[in-house]
């Protein structure tokens, strides 16, 4: 038996006040991480730590003893950038120790600039260069279907990234091959590299994209725990068609400051990391 | 050299908005990296004339394309790795093959990208590139040549690809394109001799020259004669230049900051080997993809200093006797 995951309802309070709680720990290491490094990407780490959250913690089927468990669920991380939340959370969940965590980015570091899954226990796929993981995750879902596995495959998407032609092209085969191991999450934060997603690429109607592709689609908060938790178990009861989680999300959660400047529609805080001294106010805040 | 610094992308952006002032027929397109490939000066200033397609290169690639067969000088940017990989058959199929006024202008080309690691790295665009027919390869070895390879690039009618880098990087030129007070003219397939040498020639290109130079500098103080040649067109090589630098100094030794393999040490060999060969040596990236890191220390790392020339100099010299 692992021992994370393969967990269903009820989700109680005292869960999510558990896994709440870890997502704030996931969002301060990430900010910590990336000022250490000098570089790395934090709007999309915050706005994904709570589906990262709630997968590492409850959800997925995986054993930090063991990274090569056969039965293990896969998690790819297709917007590669935002490796800092799953850094924090591996290191969290007892693949490596935390101190690891403050040599991210830096010569011989286990921790590269994007995920390397040679170098990095607990990271199931490279990536970085943005498109390539929906297809990767189909790949892994018909072999496990071919291999009589029950394990199933997340991954987590961007919305910029969602740009990339490639995602549709694996959205139309997914559907063709009915793979219905395959939990898509998209983090919709609204914004890219450089500004609002309405401005640079706009993905609307994105829901109807999905459907119009035989998606099953469910959209949430994805803030809210419970409605996390509760749409991976229903993406799980969906036979015969691929499901998208479109996780409505703002990018820089949980630190005020750099939530306003992406809602004034600014983007520096894309791909730039926070100064000491802004990283000492956005721990008071995420700490109070 | 100068103390000053500044990125070869800075100058590139800067040379854009110039061009949009006197050029009404340039149009700029980029895939969500504007920001830090720096035509965002250009995207501020003529809105109507610049695209963003987000992120998507092979659509980038074949609009420039498309731009280009209704008459405009299409510059389509983005990472060095993203427009090379992402968009190469779009760019040999709607580009280069027919001849189009495409300009595939790239930034963070080579490791120099530092910190974000190998997915950002590009260390085959060189070779890739200059695979092509009909393709112009450029790789500017500072701001100041950057500025008049944009404009050179823009009045050539056809297809180019222009590498650049992501760090603030020391100036070579004076501005204006000067060199030893001497003012230069940029021609593109033709090299620029920084420095004739008896004892052997260094060949280097894009961030290598300002190695190439210091390392011909320490040379010197070893009573050794090493001359540079800055290669800032791949190609069509100035075949020229290195066969009079070969029989001259008898010894070459290539700089770039690719892989060894295909790049402009690939270029020199096919030149030499059909023409004089001499003995001859290549730094570069030795066929490893790197890591994340400090760009300087990867330099060190992964042999791309000005002392990891200097001992294959000193190993080339030898070879020759
Ligand atoms: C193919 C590719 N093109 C460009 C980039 C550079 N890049 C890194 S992050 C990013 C924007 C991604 O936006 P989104 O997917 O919405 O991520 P988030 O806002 O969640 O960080 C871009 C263009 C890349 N990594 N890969």
């Amino acid at each position: 038996m692992a021992p994370f995951g393969g967990k269903t309802a009820p989700h109680d309070e005292d869960l999510i006040k558990k896994l709440d709680a870890i997502a704030l720990s996931l969002r301060s290491d990430s900010l910590i991480m990336t000022t250490k490094a000098c570089s790395g990407h934090i709007g999309g780490s915050l706005s994904a730590a709570d589906i990262v959250a709630a997968l590492y913690f409850h959800h997925l089927r995986h054993d930090p003893k063991n990274p090569d468990w056969e039965d293990r669920g896969r998690f790819i991380l297709s917007k590669g950038h935002a490796c800092p939340v799953i850094y924090a959370a591996l290191a969290k969940a007892g693949y490596f120790s935390r101190e690891e965590l403050w040599a991210l980015r830096k010569i011989g570091s286990i921790l590269q600039g994007h995920p390397d899954m040679r170098r990095t226990p607990g990271i199931e796929t490279s990536t970085g260069t943005l498109g390539q993981g929906l297809s990767i995750g189909e790949g892994m879902a018909l072999a496990a279907r071919l291999d009589g596995k029950s394990y199933r495959v997340y991954v987590l998407l961007g919305d910029g990234e969602l740009d990339e032609g490639q995602v549709w092209e694996a959205a139309m085969s997914a559907s063709h091959y009915r793979i219905d191991n395959l939990t898509a999450i998209v983090d919709l934060n609204s914004h890219q590299l450089s500004g609002c997603t309405d401005k640079i690429m706009s993905l609307r109607p994105v829901a109807d994209k999905w459907r119009a592709f035989g998606w099953h689609v469910i959209e949430i908060d994805g803030h809210q725990m419970k409605q996390i938790l509760d749409s991976l178990d229903e993406a799980e009861r969906i036979k015969d068609k691929p499901t998208v989680i479109i996780a409505h999300t703002n990018k820089g959660k949980g630190v005020s400051f750099i939530e306003k400047s992406f809602a004034e529609g600014h983007s520096e805080y894309h791909g730039i990391p926070l100064t000491e001294s802004e990283l000492a106010q956005a721990l008071e805040e995420l700490h109070e | 050299m100068s103390e000053r610094l500044e990125a070869t992308r800075n100058a590139y952006g800067e040379a854009l908005v110039e061009l949009g002032r006197t050029n009404k027929n340039v149009v700029v397109l980029d895939a969500d990296l504007s920001p830090s490939t720096k035509t965002s000066k250009f995207a501020e200033e003529f809105p109507e004339r610049f695209f963003d397609v987000g992120v998507a290169e092979a659509n980038l690639i074949s609009m420039a394309a498309g731009f280009a067969s209704a008459g405009k000088t299409a510059f389509a940017s983005t990472f060095s790795v993203f427009g090379t990989e992402k968009g190469l058959n779009q760019f040999k199929q709607s580009a280069a093959y027919p001849k189009l006024n495409v300009k595939l202008v790239v930034t963070h080309g080579g490791i120099s990208v530092g910190e974000d690691g190998v997915s950002h790295f590009c260390i085959e665009d060189i070779a890739v590139m200059r695979s092509l027919p009909n393709v112009t390869v450029v790789v500017p070895a500072d701001a100041v040549e950057t500025r008049v390879a944009t404009k050179a690039i823009a009045e050539y009618e056809g297809p180019v690809f222009m590498r650049l880098s992501r760090p603030k990087t020391p100036l070579i030129y004076e501005e204006g394109y000067r060199y030893a007070g001497t003012d230069l003219t940029f021609h593109l397939g033709k090299s620029v001799t920084l420095k004739e040498g008896e004892d052997v020639t260094i060949v280097a290109t894009g961030l290598m020259v300002v190695e190439a130079l210091v390392a011909a500098s320490d040379l010197a103080k070893e009573g050794i004669d090493a001359g540079v040649i800055n290669v800032h067109t791949i190609k069509p090589l100035d075949q020229e230049a290195i066969l009079r630098a070969a029989r001259k100094s008898g010894a070459i030794v290539t700089a770039e900051e690719h892989n060894i393999l295909g790049g402009l040490g690939g270029a020199v060999a096919e030149v030499l080997v059909e023409n004089t060969p001499v003995p001859m040596a290549r730094v570069g990236i030795r066929n490893s993809f790197g890591e994340s890191g400090p760009w300087k220390e990867l330099f060190a790392k992964y042999g791309l200093t000005s002392s990891d020339i200097l001992k294959k100099v000193k190993e080339v010299m030898k070879r020759r006797g």
